[in-house]
């Protein structure tokens, strides 16, 4: 189906169908219950999820086939933002205009970027990127200010010309961003039981995305050129031995990437019509490297897996603050409570980074091809014992692939 | 590897499945019925704090979330009511909001508008906050204001000083307390005209930001108008700490005044940085090299120590004030936590219970009745006198004070004497001010 073997278009059913289920999937518990703090289902964060899954996918194609660590790929994720925000100032709130831009202008933000960098390769390359990256902060955080309004970030105002739109509304405000007069912030809510399901426009146009996104990636996986890519990861040197030139195939893969980053940054526009500074900062940059490695670098799922995983405790752990905890260990008596209370707000609240980085570490540690790799080990433990999974190669083109090497 | 190839028709097939999905799916159930967002039914109301608890600000924040918890104990009548019993307005009852009791959530800002607009997001959306109050830096007050007027809740603002949050930046759902850089410059430049003479050179290091602009174009216009004039001005990235290369040229530009438009952690480096270079000790055009900083605040000056003596820097509030309301605040706050409350902590404290008392007033939590409550508020007994609420910018005019480091601290939250409290007359400007120019309320929005 699709150009896809079967194994692969079960795949993207799977991820079409827990995108489309995910405001039932995510919310696990009653509103009123003690554990609703644990519910990722609210829309801006499935709208995270998703956006965060299509950059992550992104990064992915660069360096989980070519094995390039892209040390700087919030600075498309930002340039991508901007540009959308700027078609909402300037043309109008439909969001398809600002997409497209988004998707341009990074593409040739990546090609400038990567031209340079891809001169070199290992760290010196991400280095460049890196270095890339933290100058184009710079100019938006402010040498850049009349483009980017600087530190504030860019906003649409009531003074905007849009042209082919309005200005302003008929009540006055400021439009919000849309999809043909589907606007991205209209939410209807179910309730049932103790539950409440939010249906919101916003998280399905970007989750019907995501899933288009992957579905492209792994066309990408399984074509010759995603073969290319994987023998530059392998062995580069022998390739160009060859008399093979990698470097118009490492260019390409670089700028998908950074497209797919355009893209991520244009949606989160289209979310929350609001692009700053800080999307390009190097802990951004770094947050994605973190999602591919944590998900598994190299297979298809675990960059998604990963941005979720990261997201839900940034969004999830760090509100957990240390009342919420005194009211979890309310029973147990206060010579117990104070201890434990003190041991948790460690990890949770403003220590969520902590948590994140503990399970990082285990993670590369003891399972170096990501949580995909701890799903395939589960999942090897429910087939014939000592049979290794070998019908899936290409999830793990390189099995034991440690992340340092 | 590939079987078949990508077809128009299966493409086409697939896009029109998935548009008409995500087209057909927020139809078949029934929207939001209230007529706002997030209309409390329950028998509590939330407000969501969302202060820094991590990054530069990360003390300021705690010290906002301290006072934010004390307003609302007062609010649901717990502790001794602190300010509740010198504010102007009677309509809070200690019973909660409208009888509702109140609950909070808190969230981090992280001092990123990303972060803060996140944040914000899931406490309207998933915890059903009615009121976002908060904040630590302009950039993120302003962008979370926007995002509060878009999904139809009130903005408190917190600490934000820069002159777009009520200027350019302004917004129909947001509400600022704290005073800005022009009041900052207003109130400052009689008292520096009158200690250093009207005839002094300038010379201006500014963090390089929104804020940073904002404050120099403020001092310079309010010292300029006095006589001064600026010999220069450079700006000094924001993440910067070593500041020596900054402070060298000063002496050789022949300015006989350093103005330090820093804050927070940058303000305690260059303060301190220019004090060891000897700055103060030098003698240029026959006067006295002076050093200031336009906005103080407690922490800051706890951080630079003994730099600070005999420095001026304006703050909205002190705790060392005398007033009935000022008294209450800081004995409350005093007794809970065990020492004075900074001016981010007053001002978010009273922030709380203007919306509070707003509500009341107004008989209804919809963003637009409690927005009109609060335009052209008068009020007084929160510490700063008799203050409006102006109903043209949303902004809060009050007297304005004049600070200078203490010479012989008697502790260490005693670090910053009163030198003058600069009348609101003399801070206040027309709304078209071209400083604060260019933006527009709109209209208030209810939301859902």
């Amino acid at each position: 189906m699709l150009g896809l073997d079967r194994k692969d278009f079960t795949l993207v059913l799977i991820i079409a169908l827990v995108a489309l289920l995910a405001p039932f999937l995510l919310n696990f518990w009653p509103t009123e219950s003690g554990m609703a703090q644990f519910n990722a289902g609210y829309p801006a964060l499935m709208q995270r999820f998703a956006i965060y899954g299509i950059f992550a996918i992104g990064f992915n194609i660069l360096f989980g086939l070519t094995g390039y660590l892209s040390f700087g790929h919030a600075a498309f994720l930002g340039v991508g933002s901007y540009s959308a925000v700027w078609m909402f100032k300037l043309l109008s709130m439909n969001v398809l205009p600002g997409i497209f831009l988004a998707i341009i202008v990074s593409g040739l933000f990546a090609l400038v970027i990567g031209y340079v960098s891809l001169r070199r390769s290992g760290i010196y390359f991400s280095i460049l990127t890196l270095a890339f990256a933290q100058m184009s902060f710079n100019l938006a955080y402010s040498v850049l200010t009349p483009l980017t309004n600087g530190e504030t970030g860019l906003q649409t105002t009531l003074n905007d010309p849009r042209i082919l739109g309005a200005s302003r509304t008929a009540e006055g405000g400021i439009p919000v961003p849309s999809l043909f007069g589907l606007e991205m912030n209209a939410t209807s809510i179910w309730k049932i039981g103790g539950w409440e399901f939010q249906f919101n426009v916003g998280y399905y146009f970007a989750a019907a995305l995501m899933v288009l996104t992957f579905y492209l990636s792994i066309r990408l996986f399984r074509s010759p050129f995603g073969l290319m890519l994987r023998a530059i990861k392998t062995n580069q040197t022998r390739m160009s031995y060859t008399g093979l030139s990698s470097r118009p195939y490492t260019l390409a893969a670089f700028v998908i990437s950074g497209m797919y980053a355009g893209l991520a940054g244009a949606l989160l526009a289209c979310m929350d019509p609001l692009a700053g500074a800080e999307r390009m900062q190097w802990t951004a940059s770094g947050e994605v490297v973190i999602m591919s490695i944590l998900g598994g670098a190299g297979t298809l799922l675990g960059p998604i897996l990963g941005a979720g995983v990261i997201k839900y405790l940034e969004n999830i752990f760090s509100k957990i603050n240390e009342g919420v905890l005194h009211g979890w260990f309310d029973f147990l008596p206060e010579v117990v409570k104070e201890p434990l209370v003190w041991l948790f707000a460690r990890f949770t609240g403003e220590g969520w980074s902590l948590t994140l980085g503990l399970i990082f570490m285990i993670v590369v540690i003891f399972l170096p091809g990501g949580l995909m790799e701890g799903a395939r080990r589960i999942g090897d433990l429910f087939r014939k014992r000592g049979k290794p999974s070998d019908d899936d190669k290409e999830h793990h083109p390189k099995p034991a692939a440690h992340v340092a090497e | 590897m590939t079987r078949g190839n990508l077809t128009r028709r299966g493409l086409l097939r697939t896009g029109a499945v998935v548009t008409g999905a995500g087209l057909a799916l927020p139809t078949i159930f029934t929207s939001r019925a209230s007529a706002f967002t997030n209309d409390p039914t329950g028998d509590t109301v939330t407000l969501g704090f969302n202060v820094p608890q991590t990054g530069p600000y990360a003390d300021e924040g705690a010290d906002e979330l301290r006072a934010f918890q004390l307003a609302v104990e007062h609010l649901n009548g717990e502790g001794d009511g602190g300010m509740l019993n010198t504010f102007s307005s009677k309509a809070l009852q200690g019973n909660g909001i409208r009888g509702k009791k109140v609950a909070y959530v808190t969230g981090d800002t992280q001092t990123k508008s990303d972060a803060a607009r996140a944040s914000a997001q899931s406490m309207i959306q998933k915890d059903g906050a009615i009121m976002i109050s908060g904040g630590s830096s302009s950039g993120v007050a302003v962008a979370v204001q926007g995002l509060c007027q878009e999904a139809g809740v009130i903005f408190m603002a917190g600490l934000t000083h820069s002159n777009d949050t009520t200027g350019k930046d302004k917004k129909a759902n947001g509400f600022r307390h704290f005073f800005n850089a022009y009041m900052s410059g207003a109130a400052l430049a009689p008292v520096l005209a009158k200690n250093y003479g009207t005839d002094r050179r300038a010379y201006h290091l500014t963090a390089d930001y929104t804020w940073g602009w904002t404050q120099q174009e403020s001092i310079q216009a309010a010292t300029e108008a006095l006589g001064w004039t600026t010999v220069n001005n450079v700006l000094t990235p924001l993440a910067e700490t070593d500041f020596s290369a900054y402070i060298t040229p000063v002496l050789q530009s022949g300015a006989d005044v350093l103005v330090l438009n820093h804050y927070g952690g940058n303000m305690v480096n260059s303060l301190t940085q220019a004090v060891q270079f000897g700055l103060r000790d030098k003698v240029v055009n026959g006067k006295n090299f002076e050093i200031v900083v336009p906005l103080y605040s407690e922490l800051m000056a706890k951080g630079a120590g003994d730099n600070i003596k005999g420095i001026f820097g304006s703050t909205n509030w002190s705790w060392t004030l005398q007033d009935e309301g000022t008294k209450a605040f800081v004995k409350s706050f005093g007794t809970k936590y065990g020492f004075p409350p900074s001016n981010a902590a007053q001002t978010c404290y009273a922030q709380t219970l203007l919306y509070a008392d707003a509500v009341e007033r107004a008989g209804s939590f919809a963003p637009c009745d409690v927005g009109a409550a609060l335009e052209g508020f008068e009020f007084d007994g929160l510490g700063n006198g008799p203050t409006l609420y102006r109903a043209a910018d949303h902004q809060c005019f009050k007297d304005v004070l004049v600070m200078k480091g203490k010479e012989d601290p008697a502790n260490e939250f005693d670090n910053l004497e009163l030198v003058e409290v600069t009348p609101r007359a003399q801070v206040e400007y027309a709304p078209d001010h071209p400083m604060f120019a260019g933006g527009e309320l709109g209209a208030c929005n209810n939301g859902a």
